[in-house]
């Protein structure tokens, strides 16, 4: 009896906290309530459509394609007999196993080297270093094979995942850089220097990423004898450093403009030359404050990889595109690209949440909170 | 060259920044072991001096030497020249993504190529002197105004430099702080260290200092040992500075 009597007193006291949290959270004033009712609106529209599309009307393996149009819903099965041209494109079926296990220790590598206790101390910094260079190798010995028995890949056959992901990869590393040197050079004393770096930036912004890769891939090779042969996946390569080491500039020299003149002068009284007070004193401040807007860049930089479809390049968008141009799955569309596009998500949201986290640890570092 | 015992001669420095001459035409000698205290109104260009000194500002005309070593940006004597000057700055400067400790060993490691441990056991030694070892693992965020710049004390004094710059070094603290950072600056000078120390708090001059020296528009005006330069100063602008820097 006194149980219940309590069970209940706390039920109500349950709602009455759940109520409160509502009315504070949604329905505190006439703007409030219009949002939550007009949100509620929304939702009830379109949530019970979308679980009919995903779910209830949607069709799993066995079905055809006349089982998915008759119902109506999403045609998982499409995806199910796609999913590994979307993933790996051209890549030769029979070998596609090497582009899979390519990505999965890159990916796993690069998780790896996210966690920041990894790089402390010096012993630690030359196990990650050799890691990278095991990593690297296995790739440049997998992907385009022609050794230890294995058939060889031409690099215009890469596609999908493995394209976008090495290409975005190596893209931003080679990108950052040659940005840093940018935007040093843009805050160099020499004019010379100063105005090549401000000409090659203001030039390369005010051009469109696409005309880039066109002029790399078409225009290039009119250009040069043709005795020079760079590779096509080489060249596209090197018009997207070219391209984001612009964006990624500018934001580095935010970052510089942000240190005040008293550090370089500091490191120059003890006796730091040039190069030293920006690698020990300059840049590790400076990148600190660019860190957001070059996060930024780097996830405008991934998704930007799809571009290489307009140079005959298959990433994972051109891979989506090929799957859907199956005569015998005619008209299904969504389903490749909203596999895509959860990739991709994953992806930027990854980078996002995980450069959130590494701000915190800085700003927490910084005020000395983190590290006795 | 004759030998003297001068650790550091400054021959006709001139510096413009524009149409403005800030240092017209000046001279001075710093003898081994000699603490000098630079003074004068602001904007008379004695923060610009000792700059020249270790060449963070570039000196139009005249000529610097220090320990032997001339002073030029033509011909890359300016690594030597650092090696041998410390300076402490008016707003502390230290890195502020480095703790204490970090602050002090860097310079000694990346310049003169100690070890690790050779080169915390030099700046535990430094920081022992400024008596702020106990903050060694702190960031510099962390500390008050007079133990900051006690820090950056002893990360100039890690390079172990021949000649110590002070730039106001007190100018930015508050009140109850300047005296723990003159402490150790007083201590420094009975140690023998060579200084030249520009500062408007005349307490130090008269307790630390062999010579004084007053600046005004970019020029020398009057310089001797204390007892003479605070009680029978003979320019008049000296004595108006006087006159309102004591009376405060």
């Amino acid at each position: 009896m006194k149980a219940d009597l309590v069970r209940s007193a706390s039920a109500g006291a349950t709602a009455a906290r759940v109520l409160r949290w509502w009315h504070r959270n949604f329905f505190d004033g006439w703007i409030n309530m219009l949002l939550a009712v007009g949100g509620i609106w929304l939702l009830a529209t379109t949530l019970p459509g979308l679980w009919r599309w995903l779910v209830t009307e949607s069709s799993v393996a066995p079905a055809s394609y006349g089982d998915c149009l008759s119902a109506g819903g999403a045609c998982w099965s499409f995806l199910q007999a796609k999913w590994r041209l979307i993933l790996f494109g051209t890549y030769p079926f029979e070998e596609q196993w090497r582009a899979g296990l390519s990505t999965i220790i890159f990916l796993m590598a690069v998780v790896l080297s996210c966690i920041p206790g990894l790089w402390l101390g010096s012993t630690r910094r030359w196990f990650m270093c050799a890691l990278w260079i095991a990593v690297l190798g296995t790739v440049m010995v997998l992907m385009p094979g022609g050794m230890f028995g294995l058939p060889r890949v031409e690099h215009r056959l890469w596609a999908g995942l493995p394209l976008t992901l090495g290409f975005a990869a190596i893209g931003c590393c080679c990108a950052f850089g040659l940005a840093i040197l940018l935007a040093l050079g843009r805050r160099s004393d020499m004019r010379l220097m100063h105005w090549l770096c401000v000409g090659y930036i203001e030039f390369i912004r005010g051009v469109p990423l696409i005309s880039l890769l066109l002029l790399a891939t078409i225009l290039f090779p009119l250009l040069v004898p043709p005795e020079v042969d760079v590779d096509q996946l080489l060249r596209a390569q090197i018009a997207f450093v070219m391209f984001f080491a612009a964006y990624l500039a500018e934001a580095i020299r935010g970052g510089l403009q942000a240190v005040p003149p008293g550090q370089s002068a500091a490191a120059q009284a003890i006796g730091f030359g040039y190069w030293r007070t920006q690698i020990h004193i300059v840049l590790p401040q400076a990148l600190r404050v660019a860190l957001p807007s070059l996060v930024n860049t780097f996830i405008a930089a991934l998704k930007d990889t799809s571009l290489v479809s307009v140079v005959a390049m298959m990433d994972l968008l051109g891979t989506a595109n090929a799957a859907k141009a199956d005569p015998n799955w005619w008209g299904l569309y969504i389903e490749p690209y909203l596999f895509v596009a959860l990739i991709y998500f994953a992806l930027c949201a990854g980078m996002s949440w995980y450069a959130r986290g590494l701000e915190r640890r800085l700003a927490g570092e910084k005020k000395g909170t983190q590290r006795a | 060259m004759p030998e003297t015992n001068d650790l550091a001669t400054l021959r006709g420095i001139v510096k413009r920044y524009g149409t403005q001459t800030v240092l017209d035409d000046v001279s001075l000698d710093v003898a081994v072991g000699e603490r000098l205290v630079l003074c004068g109104p602001s904007g008379s260009g004695k923060s610009t001096l000792i700059s020249c000194i270790n060449g963070l500002v570039r000196h139009d005309q005249g000529k610097i030497v220090v320990d032997g070593i001339e002073v030029s940006h033509r011909s890359g004597t300016l690594p030597a020249v650092r090696s041998r000057v410390g300076m402490v700055f008016q707003q502390f400067n230290l890195f502020p993504h480095l703790t204490v400790l970090e602050n002090c060993t860097l310079g000694p490691r990346k310049l003169r190529g100690l070890s690790r441990a050779e080169s915390d056991a030099l700046a535990v030694a430094q920081l022992k002197r400024m008596r702020i070892v106990d903050q060694a693992h702190k960031r510099p965020s962390q500390l008050s105004g007079g133990q900051q710049q006690r820090v950056a004390i002893a990360r100039a004094l890690c390079m172990q430099p021949a000649l110590m710059l002070f730039d106001e070094p007190t100018s930015s603290l508050d009140p109850e702080m300047v005296k723990e950072v003159l402490d150790v600056m007083i201590e420094m000078a009975h140690s023998g260290m060579t200084m030249i120390v520009v500062t408007h708090e005349m307490g130090f001059a008269r307790q630390a200092a062999d010579r004084v020296v007053f600046m005004d528009q970019g020029r020398i005006v009057e310089q001797g040992p204390p007892e003479r330069f605070f009680n029978s100063a003979v320019d008049a602008r000296t004595r108006a500075f006087l006159s309102r820097i004591l009376a405060r």
